[in-house]
């Protein structure tokens, strides 16, 4: 290690010390000033304040830890919801622009281009101030496959109450761990005898055939709850049982799909592009048809070119959904860097769990994402 | 004639096939265009689920018979080719024709036909229609904010005379091609961000910025007559000696409060807003965040281990969190670890955190240019004996940031469109003020048009920037 090379980092690292120096010794000036004491004691304190919506019982009385989770369990249901209904989209969307049809190659593209275009956060507004302000009031909602009702105050779904859920719940784990033996028993007999097991088949077969016994045998029930309209007062109406749906969760996960579905779509389109036409033809050459070539040529490079940035378009849906804060639906922004913050003042300890969070959750799957790559990278010599 | 096999179209009977065929598929857009234009069932003796499919069956059934190959009918070929592939296409094409059908006349409605252009309050907005007399009556708040009417022209007249600034160097001859780069990354940013600071926001601060400018065109129309040995002598000295001049000796700043002379009006940041606050930020960030990134990309590639991991440490954390959470830790946050004296405008604080948090994309976007270029180049710098800067400078930089145009330009778009979170802070552009009008008692209920409207303005903004980033890379694409 030469001067050359220390000085440079030795200055960097001192000049580093300085500003959080400077910075940290002035906090502590600050705080004291305003008679503030830094600590996380705050989190045991009651929060004293209500949420709208949670996916756990939550009250005024308890602790601002609980708001913190109830707050992150949100952010995580809306980014979920996100995930699903965006992926969905931007594979039907990505296969809809390699279309041949013109029309459908245009809509396709037309969506992508005008959607992806457009701030987030003027497409959560539009969803929340203008699209879902013009449904019908409860008294006057039309029910929708006769069950569900879409009215200005949310949605309301029926819902299911169970009786020994815990057994359902291990019988859909022991279908999925033996789907899992099942492949790899085809696979080590494909590679052995060259014998093709219907592997799809059984699994199908599997994940019907479990959960229907915990059923018969497990003791396991489900009755539906349908919600019922209910008079509150003279004008004003609302829906008894079943699951309420908020109109701020429902403007947000369609704004955060639709806006990232359009990401996906093009990087399924890139991925099949991607993959080289004489991968294809070779494939045909040696007698494979079309859907073996889709599945056992085509997808798999496909896949790993669209994979990597796809997770990237999860990572960044789940950091849009603190936009939540702009429509007051209860994530963890909300709920814990605004009110939590307000009532509490201590602001270094909350913006710090707020971005802590955030990070372990973006760190941890650009983690997966990494050993993913690492696993499906080509092996070139 | 030969026999007639409905389910095989072919050309041997190629016309009675076209006829029939063309007949139903019109007949089913005839069906619906007539059920969206004027309202008409024309199939209202029909049962309801049967006359909601009899259009789509008439239109499959149609388009099935005229998918005839080689018919040598160029039109019939191209509507074969283009929508009419397989059955399967055939009936993705119909319906959404007919959801176009069936949804641009109301749209149209909506827009053009039954919306309200004139009149300057909400009674004017009595159609179904939207109601763009609100955008007319706002267009102003939109645009400039709270920024006060009369002093509006300083907006205009910096946007002007920047954007001529920034057109200036594809004009430029060949004598001063190879100055354009430092001025785009160094003069214009300069220039640019006094502008900005000094004569949008006015105020006493103004004179300074006066004063430079007065003192630069005298030093530059006097340097004409200095001889070309003292130039860069006389370029140091005289411009400050000028400043200094003026600022302390002609007009002393006693003047200025005894009212002789008349400053520009102070306006606070607050007051700032509308779309053009989304082109302030935007426009800061984006010359802020390049450099900066670029020189994250080159500490995390450096083989200096404590300035590479600093560099990764710093990159990963603006990653990993969300802008929101960022503008909260600039407003709530910042200010506590800031002497108490000590006060930076929010403006500048959001400018510095949204910098901040997209020189980090900018960086990763560097590095994957960084990396895609073969070691040889490198080891070819090296054995010319270059340095490390000038093999970056020289060697590195020019190719890998050539391929890395179209990631660059995204970033800058997620900028643009990033801009919006800064209501955060208290700080309302075009979105902000959207919100803010959707309020007032005087206009309450047209939601629906403010968002149109503030969609359209961005679509136009980011798709023109993404078509020009297109552009740019087909024009800088270089084989390998």
């Amino acid at each position: 290690m030469n001067i050359k090379k220390l000085l440079p980092q030795l200055l960097t690292l001192l000049v580093l010390i300085l500003i959080f120096g400077f910075f940290s010794y002035n906090a502590q000036l600050n705080m004291e000033n305003r008679g503030l004491e830094f600590g996380f004691d705050f989190l045991k304190y009651e929060a004293s304040f209500d949420i709208q919506f949670s996916l756990i019982e939550y009250d005024g009385s308890h602790s601002y830890f609980r708001a913190y989770l109830v707050g992150l369990l949100n952010t995580i249901l809306v980014s979920v919801i996100g995930i699903i209904f965006a992926t969905i989209l931007g594979i039907v969307v990505g296969v809809a622009r390699l279309s041949k049809n013109f029309l459908i190659e245009r809509t396709a593209a037309i969506y992508v281009e005008f959607f992806r275009n457009i701030p987030l956060l003027l497409q959560i507004f539009f969803w929340y101030f203008a699209a879902l302000r013009a449904l019908p009031l409860p008294e006057n909602a039309e029910p929708i496959l006769g069950v569900s009702f879409l009215t200005i105050k949310g949605f309301f779904v029926p819902s299911l109450i169970w009786n020994n859920l815990d057994i359902f719940i291990y019988s859909i784990i022991a279908a999925i761990i033996s789907i899992f033996f099942v492949k790899m028993y085809a696979r080590k007999k494909q590679d052995n005898q060259g014998i093709q097991t219907p592997v799809l088949k059984i699994s199908i077969g599997l994940s019907i055939f479990l959960p229907l016994l915990s059923f018969i045998l497990g003791g396991v029930d489900a009755s539906v709850e349908l919600p019922v309209i209910k008079q509150l007062s003279q004008s004003s109406f609302t829906y008894e049982g079943g699951i309420k749906l908020p109109p701020e969760l429902i403007a947000l996960a369609l704004a955060l799909s639709l806006y990232t579905a359009t990401f996906i779509a093009e990087n399924v389109r890139a991925g099949v592009q991607g993959v080289g036409k004489g991968q294809k033809e070779a494939a045909a050459s040696i007698g494979l048809t079309p859907n073996q070539i889709l599945k056992l040529v085509v997808m798999p490079q496909a896949l790993r070119i669209i994979i990597p940035p796809t997770t990237n378009q999860y990572l960044n849906l789940t950091k849009n959904s603190s936009l939540a804060a702009a429509i007051a639906y209860p994530d963890l922004v909300l709920i814990f860097a605004g009110t939590a913050l307000m009532q509490t003042g201590s602001a270094i300890e909350i913006v710090s769990i707020t971005m802590l969070t955030y990070l372990t959750l973006s760190i941890t799957i650009s983690i997966l994402m990494n050993w993913y790559n690492n696993k499906i990278a080509i092996r070139e010599k | 004639m030969n026999k007639l096999n409905f389910l095989t179209p072919d050309k041997n009977n190629l016309y009675p096939y076209l006829y029939t065929g063309t007949v139903l598929f019109l007949l089913s857009i005839i069906i619906v265009l007539s059920n969206s234009l004027f309202n008409l069932d024309l199939i209202y003796f029909l049962p309801g689920t049967i006359s909601f499919f009899l259009p789509l069956v008439l239109g499959f059934i149609g388009l099935h018979l005229i998918r005839i190959e080689y018919s040598g009918i160029k039109l019939l070929e191209i509507i074969n080719k283009k929508i009419n592939t397989n059955n399967f296409n055939a009936l993705l094409s119909l319906l959404i024709l007919f959801v176009i059908i069936k949804s641009l006349p109301p749209l149209l409605n909506w827009f053009i036909i039954d919306a309200n252009f004139s009149g300057d309050s909400k009674d004017a907005c009595s159609g179904s229609g939207a109601c763009w007399a609100y955008i007319k009556t706002w267009f102003n708040r939109f645009m400039y904010g709270m920024y006060p009417n009369e002093e509006q022209w300083r907006i205009n007249l910096s946007f002007v005379s920047l954007a001529f600034l920034g057109v200036v160097g594809f004009f430029a001859t060949d004598k001063f091609k190879k100055f354009l780069t430092l001025y785009y990354v160094v003069v214009y940013p300069i220039i640019a961000f006094f502008f900005i600071l000094f004569f949008i926001s006015g105020g006493p601060i103004f004179f300074d910025f006066s004063y430079g400018i007065i003192a630069a065109v005298i030093s530059i129309i006097l340097g004409f007559f200095i001889p070309s040995k003292f130039k860069m002598y006389y370029f140091i000295i005289v411009p400050i000696t000028l400043y200094i001049l003026l600022k302390y000796v002609f007009f002393y700043e006693e003047l200025i409060e005894l009212g002789k002379l008349e400053s520009l009006e102070w306006v606070e940041t607050g007051a700032w807003g509308g779309l053009s606050l989304t082109f302030i930020v935007s426009f800061f960030c984006l010359i802020f965040c390049f450099p900066v990134g670029l020189f994250l990309s080159l500490g995390r590639r450096s083989d200096l281990p404590i300035i590479k991991y600093i560099s990764i440490g710093f990159i990963e954390f603006w990653r990993g969190v969300p802008l929101i959470t960022v503008l909260f830790m600039s407003s709530v946050m910042f200010p506590m670890f800031l002497p108490q004296d000590m006060f930076i405008d929010k403006l500048v604080r959001v400018i510095i955190a949204i910098s901040l948090f997209e020189a980090a994309y900018v960086a990763e976007v560097i590095r994957g240019g960084l990396q895609a270029l073969p070691k040889g180049q490198y080891d070819a710098a090296k054995s010319l004996g270059m340095g490390y800067w000038k093999l970056h400078i020289l060697v590195i930089l020019p190719q890998a940031l050539k391929l890395v145009i179209p990631g660059i330009a995204n970033t800058f778009l997620a900028l643009v469109k990033d801009t919006p979170l800064i209501f955060v802070v208290g700080l309302l552009e075009i979105v902000g003020m959207l919100n803010l009008a959707k309020t007032n008692p005087e206009w309450l209920g047209f939601a629906m048009e403010g968002y149109v409207f503030a969609s359209l303005v961005f679509f136009i903004i980011c798709y023109a920037m993404s078509k020009y980033s297109y552009n740019l890379e087909q024009k800088y694409k270089t084989d390998r």
